[in-house]
This record gives structure tokens, C-alpha cells and sequence, in this order.
């Protein structure tokens, strides 16, 4: 009992330590399906359960999961924009639903998918809208343009109108658009989908750099692992509306049971070789790949392959972080109901 | 006072928006004109035969004609094509979230932008099919400035009510998704009602009455009235008094529905 009472009685306490902070919000949806004419049976879809984390101020993490896990379902309460049926969350202190347009001035917003910026119209002209709707300063705002313009390369780009522009172009537009009020939290869904190599790494770059430099807080969802594995240290999974992982990037190879890939080359085509602890997994003329356990050292592997048979060539091959969540997604949905 | 330089900017944004289109602001403007000497044509022959029919001689007639094709687009008299199909395509797809991000109200940001819209309209496609009439036809166009001052005020406040009920159209798409049904409905209750047919005034009887009374009468017939000094007993400000009404009434009502639609979409996620 007494906790509670400390906890309630010092609000915002804990917020300067975690600057987001998720504790068992769910989130349930009333679906009505058509159960013949006229007739709507109800029920009730989880979107979010019993989801519990917190995000420290400056902390870059990957949010990932599969279609429909509750990634973005997430994002939209945390925005304000959706209210939790059950939990607390804050954001910066602030509960988003209830201040909306409180948090709205403190907080950045990018979807891969839709925009924000006037279709007809030159690119400039919605930044000078979003000047006028954050109220921005006009110091501040000069900066910071020129400081997007420079870094995501849109100088030759702000007469050019939105329609115009191609999706990489317009999504670093979307990108400048989201950061000119100075937002302490940056959330991003699908920044790079659809993106060329030479952009997502322009885009890439430009996010190190504003959470290195800016201390930006930023939550980033994706289906490029790319992304996470060169942006955040850390990674939080959520699945079915729970989340099954929060932690560093490379604690996820242990728990999603990976193994790693030997591929030997050898003198002439062989039978698939015969090794404990390893299997043949692929043969193509001289070579052959054998997977092993991720956690075994490769040296007693690879001195008895070189034992007994004549051995050319070898590498090891760590296994890739998509097949190994791959691999998690498929173990949850077999756990699940 | 941020408030207002924001939705000014917005509408400055609606602007040139609809300015950035040359090709079919003359095309719209070829296309009012046209009608408007067609229907001018027609409307000739009519008052031939009737004179003074609605209380209306034929310069005045021909006068409701030009005003009708200079206020087509700015009013959105047929099957509106401004910004509902937009508002209603971010609605049925979801990107309306984005906008409520954004810390400004989604009305008077719409509101905005289609202000601006309809004074870039005003200009590019009221101005040259009106003066074309009054080159063609005598029409009974007034000379008191004052006069052309208190029709301005009055298509303002037409278009506040040209707005509510846009609005009014593209927020149905929250329950029904596709709001391209009720636009069409929309458009053709409003091209009658309106008065695009034929002047409200010629209607007798309780038909008359009420069509006189509905909102869309405040989008051409009473700038008309108030241009041409034909308002009767109303008079220019019972005319305001008539708009204003409507104006308040409709943009409640909006507000009321897009309080509605938003809680339905932050609670249920749309």
C-alpha cells in the first residue's frame, strides 16, 4: 500500500529519469463482424496487452514486430491520438490523450506512408505553415532549416512542388517538416520504406546525427532490420499486443535460437559430411554448408572436419538478424491461441 | 494573434494552390462563360414571354444569370470539387491522424484553406465571365460602390455557409467512407436549391418559401438580392441577419460531428 502512496504522491518523479513511460496499458478494440443480414456479432480484439517499458530521455530504440502486433497501435497512444482502455502512460510527464495539443509542440511525427506536406505546393511553403502552427521563432526556425536543408540535402528542392518531388525527396522533406519546432521526442514509422540504398543511408545518417548532437529521444518502427542494426542498441519486440524482447541488438540471436552456418569448401564433390553436433543443410558441387548451434565454438567443428576429409577452404557465417526474428514471430504464433 | 497569422498563412496556401492551375482556371472561365450565355439566352426568351416573372425585369434576370456563373466555382454551386474530396480521401485512408497531430483545429484549418481558394476563384473565375455579361447584355448592375462593398460581405458570408455544408459532406465519410455519394447528392440539391436554375423567386407558394428558406439560398440568390437591391423587405441586413444564422447553425453542427468523429476515431482507431 505504502509504494503506492509514494508513487502518487511525487507526479512526474519518475519522468526525469524515463522520458516515456509505458506500464501495463492494453488496448481493446470492439469489433462488429456481419453475422448474417442485419445481424453484428461482437467481440473484442486486443491490440495491446499488458505492454510495460520506458524509454530514457536521448535513448534511440527499435520498435519492431509483425504486421498487425501492435506496433502502430503503440505509436498512436503514445501520440495522443488513441486512448488506452487500461494502463498509464506518459509522455515527458504528460498523459498524450488528455494534452494532445499540449505534447503536439514537444514532439516530431514522420510516417514512411503519409505526409504531412502540401501537396501543390512548393516544399517551402509548408515549412513556413509548420513555423506559424509551432511558433517558431524566426532565429530558431532559420536554423534549423538551414540545418535540415544542409544535412538531408533539400536545397535544390524547396521551390520544387511536394507532387513533384520523388518518394526518397519527399520523405526527407517529411523528415525536415517533423524536426523544425524542435521536437524533444521524434517517432518514426517506416522511415525508409521504399527508399533507395543511397537514401536510406542519406536518412540514416541524418538520424545518428540527431540523437548524437540533439540528445532527440527517438522510437523507431520498421520492417528494414537495417535500420535497427545501425541505428539503435537497442530493440524492443512486440507480437501479438505483447512484448517478447527489450534489450541490446545482439541479445535477440541468443533468444531467438539461432544457428550459425559453416561452409566448407572441399577438394572434390563428397557425400554430405557426416559431423556431430552439425548437419548438412546445402550441397553445391565441392561445398557444403552445416548448420550449427549458435552458442558452440566453430574450432572443434572445424579441426574435425579437416581431420577427415580434405578440406580447401572454409567460413563462418553468423546467422542474420531477420531470420532469427523471423524464426521468433513463428514461435510465438505457435505459442499463441 | 499566432492563431491568425497561422490560418492566414493556410489560406494564402489555398490560394495558390488553385493558382497554380492555369490551365483550368481558363478553362473555367471559357466554360462559365459559355453558360452563361446559353442560360442568358434561354432566360430572354423566358422573361419575353413573362416579364417581370419572380418580380424580376429582364436586366435584373440577366444581372442573376452572370452573378450565378461568376459565383459557380467560389460557391461550389454543382457537385462540389474543392477541398471534401480530399478531406474525405484522408478520412477514408487514415491520414487524417497526421492531422490531428498538428496543434490547430481541423475546422478552421479547412475553413482557411477554402477561403483562400474561394478568393483566388473570385478573382480568376468571377471576375471575366461577369464583365463578359455586362459587355454582352444591359444588365442591371449598381453604380453605388457601397452596393458592390455589401455583396462582398454578403458572398463572405455565403461562403461560410458553402463551407459548413462541404464540410458537413466530407466528414460523412467517417461513417460511410466513401463520401463521393453524398458529394453528387450534395451537388444536385445545391444546383437547384441554390437557385442556378432558375431564380428562387419564381417559385410559388409554400415550395417557394421553403426554398427561400433553406441554406443553399444563401449562397446565390441572397448575394444577388443584395447586389441588385431586390431583397425586399429583408433588406441588406435581414439578408446578413438570414446568412449569419445559417452560417452559425451549419459550422455547429460540424463542430458537433467532428467532435463526434474524432472521439470515435481516438477511442475506437477508425
Amino acid at each position: 500500500m505504502s509504494d503506492t502512496v509514494v508513487d502518487e504522491a511525487v507526479p512526474g518523479a519518475a519522468s526525469a529519469a524515463a522520458f516515456i513511460e509505458v506500464d501495463g496499458v492494453e488496448k481493446v478494440f470492439d469489433v462488429r463482424r456481419k453475422a448474417g443480414f442485419l445481424r453484428r456479432t461482437r467481440h473484442e480484439v486486443r491490440a495491446v496487452d499488458s505492454l510495460s517499458f520506458t524509454v530514457a530521455r536521448g535513448e534511440m530504440v527499435g520498435y519492431i514486430g509483425p504486421n498487425g502486433a501492435g506496433k502502430s497501435t503503440t505509436i498512436k497512444m503514445l501520440t495522443g491520438i488513441l486512448t488506452p482502455s487500461a494502463g498509464r502512460l506518459r509522455v515527458a510527464g504528460i498523459d498524450p490523450s488528455r494534452q494532445r495539443a499540449r505534447l503536439a509542440h514537444r514532439m516530431g511525427v514522420v510516417f514512411g506512408q503519409r505526409t504531412t506536406l502540401w501537396w501543390d505546393l512548393p516544399l517551402i511553403d509548408s515549412y513556413r505553415l509548420m513555423r506559424r502552427m509551432y511558433r517558431i521563432p524566426d532565429g530558431r526556425y532559420a536554423e534549423n532549416l538551414a540545418r535540415c536543408v544542409e544535412l538531408l540535402e533539400l536545397g535544390d528542392l524547396l521551390e520544387v512542388p511536394v507532387r513533384q518531388l520523388s518518394l526518397g525527396q519527399r520523405m526527407r522533406g517529411d523528415i525536415a517538416a517533423a524536426l523544425l519546432h524542435d521536437p524533444e521526442v521524434l517517432y518514426l514509422d517506416e522511415p525508409t520504406i521504399g527508399l533507395d540504398v543511397v537514401s536510406k543511408v542519406k536518412v540514416r545518417a541524418f538520424l545518428r546525427d540527431l540523437n548524437k548532437e540533439r540528445g532527440t529521444t527517438v522510437l523507431l518502427t520498421t520492417h528494414d532490420l537495417t535500420d535497427i542494426e545501425q541505428l539503435c542498441r537497442r530493440v524492443m519486440v512486440i507480437d501479438h499486443g505483447r512484448l517478447v524482447y527489450d534489450g541490446e541488438l545482439d541479445g535477440l540471436h541468443d533468444l531467438g535460437g539461432g544457428e550459425r552456418t559453416l561452409v566448407v569448401d572441399l577438394e572434390r564433390e563428397l557425400p554430405p559430411l557426416d559431423v556431430e553436433f552439425a548437419r548438412v543443410v546445402r550441397v553445391e558441387g565441392a561445398r557444403q554448408w552445416l548448420a550449427f548451434p549458435a552458442g558452440q565454438s566453430a574450432a572443434p567443428l572445424v579441426a574435425r572436419i579437416a581431420e577427415r576429409y580434405p578440406l580447401a577452404d572454409l567460413s563462418v557465417r553468423e546467422p542474420d538478424i531477420e531470420s532469427v526474428i523471423a524464426r521468433m514471430y513463428a514461435r510465438d504464433a505457435s505459442v499463441a491461441p | 494573434m499566432g492563431q491568425v497569422r497561422l490560418y492566414a498563412a493556410v489560406a494564402a496556401g489555398g490560394f495558390r494552390r488553385y493558382a497554380t492551375y492555369r490551365g483550368a482556371t481558363f478553362a473555367g472561365v471559357f466554360t462559365n462563360t459559355v453558360f452563361g450565355l446559353i442560360i442568358a439566352c434561354t432566360y430572354i426568351a423566358l422573361w419575353d414571354e413573362r416579364p417581370h416573372l419572380g418580380g424580376y425585369d429582364q436586366a435584373q434576370a440577366l444581372t442573376f444569370v452572370w452573378v450565378g456563373q461568376a459565383m459557380f466555382s467560389v460557391m461550389m454551386l454543382g457537385v462540389p470539387s474543392g477541398f471534401e474530396a480530399e478531406l474525405a480521401e484522408r478520412i477514408r485512408s487514415g491520414d487524417i491522424g497526421v492531422d490531428l497531430y498538428r496543434p490547430c483545429d481541423l475546422q478552421a484549418w479547412w475553413l482557411a484553406q477554402d477561403l483562400g481558394r474561394a478568393v483566388f476563384q473570385l478573382l480568376g473565375r468571377g471576375v471575366v465571365p461577369m464583365a463578359v455579361g455586362a459587355l454582352v447584355f444591359r444588365l442591371a448592375l449598381p453604380t453605388e460602390p457601397w452596393r458592390w462593398l455589401a455583396f462582398l460581405f454578403s458572398v463572405l458570408l455565403g461562403l461560410l455557409v458553402s463551407f459548413g455544408l462541404r464540410y458537413l459532406v466530407a466528414l460523412s465519410a467517417f461513417w460511410l467512407l466513401d463520401a463521393s455519394g453524398v458529394a453528387q447528392m450534395y451537388g444536385i440539391t445545391a444546383t437547384f436549391f441554390c437557385g442556378m436554375l432558375l431564380p428562387l423567386n419564381v417559385f410559388p407558394g409554400a415550395f417557394g418559401d421553403v426554398a427561400r428558406a433553406l441554406p443553399w439560398s444563401a449562397l446565390l440568390q441572397v448575394p444577388a438580392d443584395v447586389l441588385m437591391g431586390t431583397a425586399g423587405g429583408r433588406g441588406v441586413l435581414g439578408s446578413y441577419l438570414f446568412q449569419a444564422a445559417w452560417a452559425a447553425a451549419i459550422l455547429g453542427v460540424g463542430r458537433l460531428l467532428q467532435t463526434v468523429a474524432t472521439r470515435r476515431v481516438v477511442v475506437q482507431g477508425g
